[in-house]
């Protein structure tokens, strides 16, 4: 009975959750609730993938409304790898999130710091399921208001004004992918994102479907952090608390290049040649500008988180060389990479958290000889950079063999250059941190930090470590991918 | 199509670009918050229009299924739902707008970007 | 099975070794118990496996199959890797004799780091000398840079600061900036990356594409330190002496001529290379190297640094066996890479217990010198002897096959380049002998301080070292046999 409902748990859970978490007044209850919630996410994304892996593709009809009058969850090899992605990275990070967040944000404002993540994270889970265009919209903006709250509790004044700033941009995003699902409705009289598919056969070569394709395209291209869209992007990761930092960057990011791949592949897939193909290719040029640009700044950055943040916009480029390559290797490459980046990044920005729970700032000047106070810290920290910098090994080479395999296949040989010289310039900005973090002298800040505690190296170690583990192990997340990579091209051929 | 004929067809939507493009203007050209925000929701109003307009059938009625009339044409009801809850998310966008420029304005004692990014605060 | 396991337990011992040894950090004789027993493991491992190989077993081992394209990890047993990991795991132990002497004898801090690092390393080599396929290669060999990194900053003082960037910069750019590309390049066009005896791009690529592919390995494997990538080679010998001895003569730049030698007999075949009109150009970039570094270690006054450029110049003699491509110049490149290691591991080794006695570093104060530290001094000299090609010494061999094979490539003038290098190799090496000998003290103060020899953990390493330079030159048959039991097509 309940195994049948699955579907609508994954997102109702956590938006229940949320609402009770609201009313709590006590940090360490709401905390042990969000934990629970979240421990348990990752089981119905499991216990969905093994229904998939036994019945195949299916769908959950909302209410029992019969789509397209209803609402549909789908569920197929790509709502479950994203809904892995996403309940991993929150089941591991919840247990770090305690202290982090009980150091950063105020006591009376803990529960309602869960409440808006169990929200966000309900937003992830809705966008993931739904085959409803307007759904989706709404779930964005449920995950998007409460990423603004997530961000503007940083402990920094700053926080408010980045928080402000990824809301009207953010907005004017959501917005423009409104506008496109208007258009498209206009068009075909549906907003199921399969029936979109099939009625725009009939209009395919129209002028409102160029407009919805590229209003959809900046539209989530704001959200996905598309150079030159990502502007919010920066100022939002550094000032955020830690904890908002890794989960926004391991999570949000990639949950609107899923639905970007979506509609591209799925939705438009049939119309590629006429539509999607010349707003891509605009895109991609801006993805090559966008990966030597953020990589560039990525140098000359002060602030570790910010640092990260320039890095980030560089591996968002990288997906979108994978998308823009729409052939095998290439997509497999993109859509592997939603994995493997979030897994790195999210524990990148655990290990800057833990420096900062301790030291209370990551500037790089004050982290001199941190290497020395806090050496597992930093030992995760060396892993996750090698995987970042895509050394053979880690799961960050598997991602970029397959984007350079995809760009061979295509004869595109100078984008192998491009990413071979950006994992150069990576292994300059990563190096810098390290190097002041191992060679400095602990400065008069430093020199009474300890290491962090267990329950945030825990989660630290476990995401630094998978990210070396599936450089080796990629049954998993290659498969899944490929296999993924390999319906969406069925539908755009 | 004569002009007159075409502007009477399309003038809706001539009047959603014109408001979409001056809040967007309010949006980049404003350096106060407040204002921001209002170019913001204007932004969201005109999408309200964009939905609207076109759902509205020359001669239609509402949409409740009128058996002593068979034939008779509906307006389609759907959009005025969706835009229903667009209203809601716009609602809901905008009171978080409005509280994030009050803690700015507690913190830092201005809500000008302008002088914010001066580094005058 | 048992090939599953030896070759197991050559990969995980000095890991485990490692692990195991950094828990000792306040036991120092159970931590240098430990590596030295791991040492001797590890050997008795190896000798296994080379007893199984020459018995005509197939030893061979796949672990995951991570991508398309040839992305495996798998480990095969073959004549240039057996000879490399015997090499390298016999000198381990030698060295860490000698560390033992060395560490202590300078009380150079973080010591147990120094032993975790080093067997970390040794771990690298075993994986890039047992790869079956380059990827599996290139894992080792960019987990011996990043654990190198740590030893050659082990100073940590700005200077090693600033050395290390250099080291790390320029040996992960040249890997990522060419060696990656040309792995990315060959897995696109053969599908495969499996060293495969007679190469794997036969009739796959034209002529010109041989000739940018095999450039891109050859600056790629930027260990390899050809000229002008060969900046980091000086730039590393800030690090201990140990290390300088044996990962910046032995283990790491021979990772990267090794890893060259595996390439041209196993991805291109010699066949290949040997026909194509352009790559017999590239014969005369590391030519041209060997003749350069020889003379820029003429001009270096300080001990190390000249040993550098001299490593540096036969280092490029290796890639010029490689670059030859015929049979008889392959087998002298394998020769040469053990005997340039024995040589110059005694040099190091020599360089090392010179400073730790007399803290002297430059050539131009060791006048004299061998009077008070005869042995050392005999030990630098036979190390030299071997280097140049000496009659007696084992360092003959593998130039006797050099020359033999520029031959066989019909390429007189690169014999008239490696009779020119010998001749520079004797004006470099034995002026540090004689001057020590034969000069007399440069002043009584520094005859009356008490300069002494090392200490004996140092002498055995250095005598051990050297007598094996000798011992080659009487029984090259073992390494020949083996060899020639390379399966060049």
């Amino acid at each position: 009975m309940i195994v049948s409902h699955l579907p609508v748990l994954q997102v109702v859970v956590p938006l229940l959750a949320a609402l009770i978490v609201a009313v709590v007044r006590s940090g360490t209850v709401s905390w042990m609730v969000t934990f629970l919630v979240s421990s348990a996410m990752p089981f119905i994304a499991f216990a969905l993938l093994f229904q998939l892996l036994s019945s195949g593709p299916f769908t959950y009809e909302i209410g029992g409304w019969v789509a397209p009058f209803g609402i549909e969850y789908r569920v197929d090899f790509f709502t479950c790898f994203m809904l892995i992605i996403v309940s991993f990275i929150c089941v591991v990070a919840v247990p770090y999130a305690r202290l982090s967040i009980a150091s950063e944000v105020s006591p009376g404002n803990q529960p309602f710091f869960y409440s808006l993540y169990l929200l966000f994270i309900t937003g992830l889970f809705g966008i993931i399921m739904t085959g409803d265009a307007f759904n989706a919209f709404v779930f964005m903006e449920i995950s998007s208001l409460s990423s603004y709250g997530m961000i503007a509790m940083g402990r920094d004044r700053n926080a408010l004004v980045a928080a402000y700033q990824y809301l009207i941009i953010g907005t004017i995003g959501a917005s423009f992918y409104v506008i496109a699902v208007g258009l498209l409705y206009i068009m075909t009289g549906t907003l199921n994102l399969v029936d979109i598919s099939e009625r725009l056969r009939d209009v395919e070569s129209m002028r409102p479907v160029l407009a919805a394709f590229v209003f959809l395209f900046v539209g989530l291209g704001v959200k996905f952090a598309l150079f030159p869209l990502h502007l919010w992007l920066p100022n939002a990761y550094a000032y955020a608390p830690c904890f908002s930092a890794a989960i926004l960057s391991g999570t949000a990011t990639k949950v609107s290049g899923y639905l970007l791949v979506i509609f591209i592949f799925r939705v438009f897939g049939v119309s590629f040649e006429y539509v999607t193909a010349p707003v891509i290719s605009v895109f991609f040029f801006l993805a090559v500008l966008g990966i030597i640009i953020a990589s560039v700044a990525a140098v000359f950055q002060d602030n570790v988180k910010r640092v990260l943040a320039y890095s980030s916009v560089a591996q968002v480029g990288y997906m979108m060389l994978g998308i823009y390559l729409a052939n095998l290797s290439g997509l497999t490459g993109a859509i592997v990479h939603f994995f493997n980046h979030a897994l790195i990044k999210s524990a990148l920005f655990l290990a800057v958290g833990s420096v900062f729970y301790r030291l209370g700032d990551v500037h790089l000047r004050n982290l001199s000889g941190i290497g020395k106070q806090m050496p597992l810290t930093m030992a995760a920290f060396v892993l996750a950079s090698v995987s970042l910098i895509g050394l053979p090994g880690t799961a960050g080479f598997v991602s970029k063999w397959y984007l350079a395999q995809g760009a061979l296949e295509r004869g595109m040989w100078p984008l192998v250059i491009l990413l071979v010289f950006s994992s150069v310039i990576a292994v300059i900005y990563m190096g810098r941190i390290l190097e002041v973090a191992y060679f400095g002298e602990p400065s008069s800040s430093s020199v009474n930090v300890r290491e962090a505690p267990a329950s945030m190296l825990v989660p630290l170690w476990v995401l630094a470590l998978s990210s070396i583990y599936f450089g080796f192990d990629t049954r998993f997340s290659v498969g899944m991918a490929s296999k993924v990579a390999e319906t969406l091209l069925m539908g755009s051929g | 199509m004569y002009f007159p004929d075409w502007f009477i067809v399309h003038y809706s939507y001539m009047i959603t670009i014109f408001l979409m493009v001056s809040s967007l203007y309010i949006i980049v050209m404003r350096s106060n918050m407040i204002k921001k925000l209002v170019g913001l929701n204007l932004f969201q109003t005109t999408i309200y229009l964009l939905y609207l307009s076109p759902s509205k059938i020359t001669g239609g009625t509402v949409p409740i299924i009128m058996y002593d009339k068979p034939g008779a044409i509906y307006s389609n009801p759907l959009p005025q739902v969706l835009i229903l809850t667009a209203i809601v998310v716009g609602v809901a966008t905008l009171s978080v707008g409005l509280a994030l420029v009050v803690r700015i304005n507690e913190e830092f004692g201005t809500i000008e970007e302008d002088e914010l990014f001066d580094g005058n605060v | 099975m048992t090939a599953d396991f030896l070759i197991l337990c050559a990969l995980l011992l000095p890991f485990t070794g490692g692990v195991f040894l950094s828990f000792l950090s306040h036991a120092p004789n159970a931590r240098e118990s430990v590596t030295i027993v791991t040492g001797f493991l590890l050997l008795a491992v190896i000798l296994t496996i080379l007893f199984l190989f020459q018995t005509g077993s197939v030893l061979e081992l796949k672990l995951f199959s991570i991508g398309q394209g040839g992305l495996d990890i798998g480990f095969k047993v073959e004549p240039l890797g057996l000879l490399f990991s015997l090499l390298a795991s016999s000198l381990w132990i030698i060295n860490s004799i000698y560390s033992i002497g060395y560490m202590r004898g300078n009380k150079e801090p973080r010591q147990t780091s120094f032993y975790f690092y080093f067997s970390i390393a040794i771990g690298g080599v075993m994986i890039v000398a047992f790869a079956a396929n380059l990827f599996t290669f290139f894992i080792g060999y960019e987990l011996l840079t990043l654990s190198t990194y740590p030893l050659v900053t082990h100073k940590r003082n700005s200077e090693a600061q600033r050395a290390g960037r250099l080291y790390l910069l320029l040996l992960l750019s040249t890997s990522t900036l060419f060696f990656l590309p040309a792995i990315f390049w060959t897995s696109s066009v053969a599908s495969t990356l499996d060293f495969t005896p007679g190469g794997i791009l036969e009739g796959k690529l034209d002529s010109l594409s041989v000739f940018f592919l095999f450039l891109l390995f050859l600056f790629g494997l930027g260990k390899a330190a050809l000229m002008p990538v060969h900046f980091w080679l000086p730039a590393a010998m800030v690090a201990p002496t140990p290390v300088s001895a044996l990962l910046h003569a032995v283990a790491v730049v021979k990772v990267g001529v090794f890893g060259i030698l595996k390439i041209v007999i196993y991805i291109f075949g010699i066949d290949l290379l040997g026909n194509i009109a352009e790559a017999r150009w590239l014969i005369y970039l590391p030519a041209f190297s060997l003749l350069l570094a020889s003379l820029i270690a003429m001009m270096k006054d300080n001990l190390k640094a000249r040993l550098a450029y001299s490593t540096i110049s036969q280092l490029a003699y290796i890639v010029l066996a490689a670059t030859l491509a015929t049979k008889l110049s392959l087998v002298g490149g394998g020769m040469h890479i053990l005997m340039h290691a024995l040589g110059k591991i005694t040099l190091f080794f020599c360089a090392g217990a010179i400073y730790l006695s007399s803290r002297k570093t430059l050539i131009s104060e060791m006048d004299g010198l061998g009077r008070l530290m005869p042995f050392t001094f005999a030990g630098f000299l036979v190390g030299s002897l071997s280097l140049i090609g000496f009659p007696l010494f084992g360092g003959m061999w593998s130039k006797w096959h050099l020359v033999l094979g520029a031959l066989e490539a019909d390429q007189l003038l690169i014999v008239v380049f490696l009779m020119l290098s010998t001749l520079l190799n004797v004006m470099y090496l034995l002026p540090i002998p004689f001057r020590a000998f034969f000069c007399p003290l440069p002043d009584n103060a520094l005859r009356s301080s008490r300069i002494q020899e090392a200490p004996l953990a140092c002498l055995i390493a250095i005598g051990l070292t050297s007598f094996s330079c000798l011992f080659f030159f009487f029984f090259p048959g073992c390494v020949l046999d083996l060899m020639n039991m390379i399966e060049m097509r």
